[in-house]
This record gives C-alpha cells, structure tokens and sequence, in this order.
C-alpha cells in the first residue's frame, strides 16, 4: 500500500552523521557551488556557449542523495546538472571543459552543459529534454532487475517534468514490474519561469505517485541530513525489492533558469530570505562550528583547496584545445 | 595581483550593455555569491555576483556607463592581505578602457576550427558513399561477403512473419541480453502474430507485455539498451511509435555521438510500416524518410521473408539503434528462406532482384512486389527492367543504385510514402549528384498521392501506388 509523508520532523540527534560526513558533505556542496560560480563567469566571458544551467542553491539535494547509495548505483537527471555529476564524483576539470567545448570535456566537447556522461562513475546524463531522462531511468533500473543486480537507479527531474505524460507512463511500469528506482523530484518552485503553485494542480508532488501506488515523502531540500535520511529509507526500500519510491525535495535556485534569465518572476526578498535563512552549505557551516568539529581557520583551509580545485578545472577548461575536426564525424555509429 | 572582475555576458549574443548600477562601493569587503552590480541589454536586466572574496579595490566603470564591451574589466577586487598599492600598476592597463568602439572579443569557440571544418566536411558529407568524379562505382569489396540466399542451398518456404520470429527466437536462443517488448507481444502472442511461442520458449521475462505507454517503453527500453542490453521493441504499429519519436531520435540516435562514444544503443524498433488496409489516416503512413532524415540510426525495410529473417538478425546483433519497418500486408506471404541458423544479410546492401537493361526500378518493401510485377508487364511490352530491392534505406547503397543506372540509364523510383522529401526525392539527388551525365532522361518517383490515407475503398487504392502507375512511369522514362 503506498504511503505517503510529510516532512518528517527531522532533528540533528536522529541524524547521526559523523563529523567526517559533515566534513565531507561541506566539501562537497561548497565545490558544486563554486564550480558553478566560476561556470557564470566563464559563460559572461562567452567561453561557455548556448544553455547554461546553474545549481547553485540546490547542493544539499544532490550531496545528500548521493551519500545514500554507492558508486554501484546508477544517477541520471535532466540539464541542470553539473552538480550531479561532481557528486558522483566527475572530475571538475572534465566536467569544465565539457562546458568550453573543448577535447577534455567528458564527451570530447560534442555533448556541451546538457548532454554529459560517465560510464566509468555511473552517471547516465545529462538529458535536453524536460522528463525524457525518466523513462530512460527506469530503464536502467529495469536493466538492474533483469540482470539480478541489486542497484538502484536515482532518476532527477524537476518540479516542471512532473507534468510531463511520459513521467506517469513510467511511474506506472517501474510500479507495474517493481523497478528499483528512486525518482528524486528537486522542487526548486519554478518551472523555468512558471512556479508550482501556477503549473501544478497539486503543489504536493511527493503524492504524484499514488494513483501507481508508489511511496512518497516530501523532504526539505535544503538540509542535507533530511535528504540523506530520507535517501537511506527510498534505498532501502528499493534494495528490498519493493519497487520505486518518489522523494520531492523541496530546494531552491539562486540564479535564474539559465544564464540569460533575469528572474523577474519572484521578488528580491524572496531570493534573499532563502539565502539568509536556508542556505544549504552555511547549514552545515553552522553545525560544524557549533559542534566544534572544525573552526573558521579550518574551514577557511577547505574553501582554498576548493577554491585551488575550480581554479584548475577552469584553467584546464580553458586550456584543452578545441576538438579535432575529425571528431565531426566520429561517434556517430559503432561499427558492426 | 588584485582580481579582475569583467563585463559579464548575457548570452552568446551579446557584445555590450550598461553598467546599470553598483551594489557595492570601493572598500566594501565582499564574499563569493554577493550581487556587486546590475548590467542592462535591450533584453534583459541581470545581477552580477561576486565569483571571489576580498575588499572592492577600484570601480573602473562607473554606474550608467552605456555600451559597456563584454570582458572589459569594470572592477578590482583586492584578495586578502593585499591592499590599494596594489591597484597602482593595473589601473593604468589599457585593458581598463571602458567602452570598446569595436566589437567585444568574440569567444574562441565561435572562431577557426568548426567554421573550416564545416567547409571541408561537407563535400564528405554530400558525397555519400562515392566521391562525384569517381567515374565508376568504388569496387565492393564487401559484396563478396554477402551472404545472400543463392549461396544457400537449403531452403524452405515461410511467411515473413514466421521468419520475422524466428530470426528473434534465434538471436534470443544465442544471446541471453536480447529480450523483446510491446504491447501484446507476450500473452496474446503478438497482434499480428508476429511473436507467437515466443512467451512460451522464453517466459515473461524476455517477453514483455507491456501497457499501452508508447513513449515509456520506448523511453525504457532506451535506457536498458545504454546499460548493453539488446531490446527488440515491437511498435503494434509504426503510428503508435509518434509518440515515442523523441526517444528513438532524441535518446537512442543521438546519445552515442552526445557522450563522446560512451554509451551506444543496441536497440531495434520494429513493426509495420505503411499502408495496411482501409484502415484510414491515422493508421496508414509510411515512415522511411522521417527515421532515415536521422543521423545515429539505421533504417531497415524488408520485403521477403529471407530479407526479413536475415536483417532483423543482423539488426538485434547490430550495435546500434535501428529502425527495423515491417509491412502489414506482407506478414502472410510466403517465400523461400535459407534454411540455416547462420544466414544474416547485410544491412546497407541492396539486391537485385531481376535484372535488366532498359530502366532501373528502385524499391523497397511491399513496392518490390509491385515492381516486379511491373517489369514483367514490361517485358511483355519490350521494356528490360531491372528491379532494386534496396533493402536498407539508411545507409543507403547508392553503389548499386549508380551502377544500375550506369547501364541502364534511367530511373523509376517506388515507395508508398508521399513524394515531398520521400526516399525517391533522395535517390533522385543521389544520381544527380553521381551519375548526372548518365542520365538519359529525369528520374521517375513514383509515390503515395499527397492527401492524409482516405478510407472509402475505391479513394484508397487510387490514394497508393500501384502496378500499373509503375509501368506507366517506365514507359515514360523510355519515352515510349
């Protein structure tokens, strides 16, 4: 029977995360966002091209999902996701040069921002169209079951994909045939310019799924210890062979849909109390600082290594030539 | 070095914008994220954030400034530890200058390589598989490699739809990552029956039924196809598969080229195409041009059941996304088929399936009967036609198309689809391109009417073409 749940109230002592966690968590939101910070400003000097899709805001989604499965599971999402792939654990500099279009890029410069990949780490793109990556996730998790393994397949979209037909015909299969795929909603409220409460008949999507009889809860994402908890429960329930589960994290993005979007649709102070108020990396700053885990000196030695590491992607971006022309033609189709 | 902050763009596009305002004033400490400033373009207002932490050095550009070059520096932001003396040697840099009378650097992407690459690639491109001043057609060496039905000795006669499963219980028997999916292919064996027993031999594992969900399943199947499994993906009918275009070009064409070669997509999509009977608008298209417009793809179009068994064999070993187009109307006719678990055709070769002299005819699937049929009224009437089963529509064997014309100098193409862009128009431009002085008069299309399929029975038949439209068009091209 499904169920469905509001946000659990979540308090730190339930969360039990390590100091080493909380580290590593900070690390890696504070990379995610300063490598998109440097890809704004290598896009505004016209070193990156075409659609640009920034994550900042959303870290704790992705950082805190990932922490739940292993380097085993399958990650696919749609086009905003440079930060899924630094999560899986891409490299920033290939990751950079994808986005200058250059022979270092993950896909050699021929994918761009949107259509990006890694075999080796699991992540399966990197898609252009909004809810075409959900049914190509669930094939992936469909190929695990066929296969007798058992990995899950975190499959993204946003709050604009879940109008999307295509998001309900596979709902109902994964739901039909017991897929072990976790279908990560990232309400960021607006579908590009469009918000949730002007596109969707029910703002609650962590209850799109119960028509399919497909679990749901709503998580705040903007704490990475929600996510993560929340993450641990959908694996764990798909590890046990009961199907797919639906997470909706609620997040927000602090620039616009892409870079060539002004925002005008939501008002300054709404932008600004979430910065104040529900940053995802001063968060765990917070914890860190009031735990006594680390102090203003330590953090200050990861924001420079960070720092060190996006100053090198970009460098690096910069530097990978152009692809050959040869490359034109290449990849098009394997040979038989 | 104090850090440069530059004139963001807003798009690729833009080369210049007001400075609009300033958010912070020289000596203000700033953190990675704050908005610094506000740039305008006749577009678009945006906010400009801080990339790099420090003390506002100097404003260069002041707040109003109109026509502001992209990259121009308009602040230095000094790091820790620095303070205003070092702004002593920059501020005096030419890079300063605002307001850039030229245009603003343009990016190094939009300059050199893919401009030149675009003009030496495409002659390679519109060449196809001969280059234009080859007088004659490049020797096939891949021909003595055929394995076509002559060199068979055994034989036995079979529907196309026998040989359609039967080429799938093959592959499946030989590989255990070949499954097959669609609606009805399972419990009910299939709607054409194309799938019968295969359930049975297989289980409900590797036979599939699923809902009537066109684009999840194709989208599905699409992504156990990048994680190497080999889905056959059964259309009921090639209409249906409209809805899940997306992912058949969008997903499985384009992916392997989109990730630099990571992930291919061994997937076939098969079904009827075309014409089946009274059936109306809806039901009733032939898709072989819109599938073969399509880099990334292979399109398939058989006609007997040899053609059939052997390239749907190739096609589930095949690596890549294929478009395998059945014809509804052929499923129950019946033809030799080498008897042999072995036999496999090649894709991307056509076959002659009669020889002539006097015009070439040019098929594929239910038009190849209808061709042949023609030519032998031609014969009754003097006319030596030689009919082309091509086969493979993508990638197209334009060597045997040239060579045919070559000797016989004229040339009729069949197909049931409508002639805007159809596969005749494509043909047409091929021997243009190769074979133009060979011609001894314009190529013939010989093509569906132009009008959505109507259903009244007498409408239709005049709605598709027929025998005797190809005869007629012969004759012409022989001026007779």
């Amino acid at each position: 029977m499904a169920t469905t749940k509001r946000k659990r109230a979540t308090t730190r002592a339930d969360n039990q995360a390590s100091s080493d966690d909380l580290l590593k968590y900070y690390r890696e939101m504070l990379l995610i966002r300063r490598f998109e910070e440097k890809a704004g400003q290598l896009y505004g000097m016209g070193l990156i091209g075409g659609f640009c899709h920034l994550y900042i805001g959303q870290e704790a989604v992705v950082v805190g999902m990932q922490s739940a499965i292993t380097g085993d599971d399958g990650v696919i999402t749609s086009y905003r996701d440079h930060g899924h792939m630094l999560a899986c654990g891409m490299d920033a500099g290939g990751v950079m040069a994808e986005l200058t279009g250059r022979e270092g890029g993950y896909s050699r410069g021929k994918g761009g921002s949107m259509h990006m990949f890694s075999k080796e780490k699991n992540f399966y793109g990197g898609h252009g169209i909004v809810g075409g990556q959900v049914p190509l996730g669930t094939g992936i998790a469909f190929n695990y079951k066929y296969r007798g393994e058992n990995r899950v397949c975190l499959t993204y979209l946003g709050d604009g994909a879940v109008n999307q037909g295509q998001v309900y015909e596979a709902f109902n299969m994964a739901a039909l045939w017991q897929l072990p795929v976790i279908y990560c909603i990232e309400n960021n409220q607006y579908a590009m310019g469009t918000s949730t409460q002007r596109h969707s008949s029910s703002p609650d999507l962590y209850q799109r799924g119960v028509a399919y009889g497909i679990p749901g809860e709503q998580v705040d994402g903007m704490d990475v210890l929600a996510v993560k908890e929340a993450g641990e429960r959908a694996v764990a329930h798909c590890r046990e062979g009961k199907g797919p589960y639906i997470l909706e994290l609620k997040t927000y993005r602090y620039r616009g849909h892409s870079m060539s979007d002004p925002a005008k649709y939501r008002t300054k102070d709404e932008l600004d109390k979430m910065r104040k108020e529900h940053d995802p990396i001063d968060m765990v700053k917070k914890l860190l600082i009031d735990g006594n885990i680390i102090d203003e000196a330590g953090l200050k030695d990861i924001d420079k290594e960070v720092k060190a590491e996006v100053a090198k992607a970009a460098e690096f971006a910069q530097n990978s030539p152009e692809p050959d022309v040869s490359e034109l033609f290449t990849d098009i189709l394997i040979d038989a | 070095m104090p850090i440069e902050v530059l004139m963001p763009a807003l798009s690729p596009t833009m080369t210049e914008g007001t400075l609009a305002k300033w958010n912070v004033k020289e000596g203000d400490t700033i953190a990675s994220g704050d908005v610094i400033a506000e740039i305008e373009t006749d577009k678009a207002t945006m906010e400009v954030e801080a990339v790099d932490e420090g003390t506002v050095g100097k404003i260069v550009i002041a707040e109003g400034t109109e026509n502001v070059a992209v990259n121009a520096v308009i602040a230095y932001i000094l790091e820790e530890g620095e303070d205003a003396s070092a702004l002593d040697n920059v501020s005096a840099s030419p890079a300063a200058a605002a307001p850039a009378a030229e245009e603003a650097p343009a990016a190094p992407a939009a300059e050199s390589a893919p401009a030149a690459s675009m003009a030496s690639a495409a002659p390679v491109a519109a060449s196809g598989a001969i280059e234009r001043s080859d007088a004659e057609p490049r020797a096939m060496s891949v021909m003595n490699a055929t394995q076509d039905e002559k060199t068979y000795t055994k034989f036995k006669t079979q529907t196309v739809r026998e040989a359609l499963r039967d080429a799938m219980a093959e592959e499946m028997r030989g590989d255990e990552n070949v499954f097959v999916m669609g609606e009805e292919v399972a419990q009910y064996q299939g709607a054409y029956k194309v799938t019968q027993g295969l359930l049975d031999e297989f289980g409900d594992k590797r036979v599939v039924d699923t809902p009537i969900t066109e684009i999840g399943f194709t989208g599905m199947a699409t992504g156990a196809a990048f994680m190497g499994l080999k889905p056959i993906v059964e259309f009921m009918t090639f209409n249906f598969a409209m809805q899940a275009i997306d992912h058949i070009i969008n997903s499985a064409a384009k992916t392997l080229y989109m990730s630099g070669g990571q992930l291919g997509c061994p997937i076939v999509f098969r079904g009827p195409n075309g014409a089946a009977a009274r059936v109306g608008a809806q039901h009733s298209q032939c898709y072989a041009s819109w599938y073969a417009h399509c880099p990334g793809l292979k399109v398939i179009a058989p006609w007997s059941a040899a053609d059939a068994k052997g390239l749907l064999k190739a096609a589930i070993r095949d690596p890549n996304p294929i478009v395998f187009l059945e014809n509804e109307i052929m499923y129950g006719q019946s033809f030799e088929v080498p008897d042999d678990e072995d036999f496999v055709l090649p894709i991307g070769q056509a076959k002659i399936e009669r020889e002539g002299t006097d015009v070439t005819i040019v098929a594929f699937s239910i038009m190849v009967g209808k061709a042949l049929k023609a030519a032998e009224k031609l014969a009754e009437q003097g006319i030596s036609a030689e009919v082309i089963n091509l086969r493979t529509i993508r990638p197209l064997d334009v060597n045997t198309i040239i060579r045919s014309v070559m000797k016989t100098n004229r040339l009729v193409t069949c197909e049931e689809g409508w002639h805007f862009a159809g596969i005749g128009a494509e043909i047409a431009s091929v021997v243009m391109e190769h074979a133009f002085d060979y011609l001894d008069a314009p190529v013939a299309r010989v093509t569906g009417e132009d009008v959505p399929m109507p259903y009244a029975a007498n409408l239709e038949v005049l709605a598709l073409p027929q025998e005797q439209h190809i005869v007629d068009a012969a004759k012409a091209v022989c001026y007779r």
